[in-house]
């Protein structure tokens, strides 16, 4: 029962997962980096979820402060904000090595590349990114 | 307000699950991004606007673009590519 109370803890774990699999067991590259942001924002669910507390409002001040106890807790979702600009630049990274991969072999299956690369390697051994 | 949270859950891991099973990569994006704008929503039901509208901007907006931009740097064609290369 504590696990259906804490839905949004339980929902984040599945959506970690999920999202594991989705980075191991395709073999498209792209398919892999959406895998690893499922990845980034289920955590990042995990702890805003972590900083919710039910019943009360967001961390803004409208018109008149209302004490400490009327507002959830600001720190995750402010530690969280950088998280997230953290995620895209990872993935515009990895999205540049993707196409950097793909001038070099033509292709973004992994299994392709992998193969390719064992190919080459007694033939002609130049670096792949010469 | 709970059981709309919970539908918003559930409908994040059908869409997490369908990215890995949809065969075209313009749709998996296109769920991808269907998928941020669900979590935008669900940051707003946590009570932290602030991260809804950097998820709305950033997860789906530029991310997409990023995405979309590497496809079509990977799709259109050996040929062409290839006369570029040499």
């Amino acid at each position: 029962m504590t696990l259906l109370h804490n839905y949004y803890e339980s929902a984040s774990i599945i959506l970690f997962g999920i999202g594991l699999c989705t980075l191991m067991l395709n073999q498209n590259l792209i398919k892999k980096i959406i895998g690893m942001n499922i990845m980034d924002t289920s955590i990042f669910l995990f702890l805003v979820s972590k900083g919710y507390i039910a019943g009360r409002s967001a961390p803004i001040i409208t018109e008149n402060y209302q004490g400490v106890n009327a507002y959830v807790n600001p720190i995750p979702s402010a530690l969280i904000l950088t998280g997230i600009v953290v995620a895209v630049s990872v993935t515009a990274f990895l999205l540049a090595l993707t196409i950097k991969l793909y001038e070099s072999y033509g292709t973004v299956d992994l299994e392709e590349i992998l193969k390719m690369k064992g190919d080459d390697h007694g033939v002609n051994n130049k670096l792949p990114f010469s | 307000m709970e059981i709309f949270s919970i539908m918003m859950l559930i409908s994040l891991m059908i869409f997490s699950i369908s990215i890995s099973l949809i065969k075209s990569l313009l749709g998996s994006i296109i769920v991808f991004t269907v998928y941020s704008l669900v979590m935008a929503i669900l940051w707003q039901q946590l009570n932290a606007p602030d991260l809804a509208i950097t998820e709305a901007a950033v997860g789906a907006g530029i991310t997409t673009i990023l995405f979309i931009f590497t496809l079509k740097r990977m799709r259109p064609d050996h040929s062409n590519h290839s006369d570029n290369k040499e």
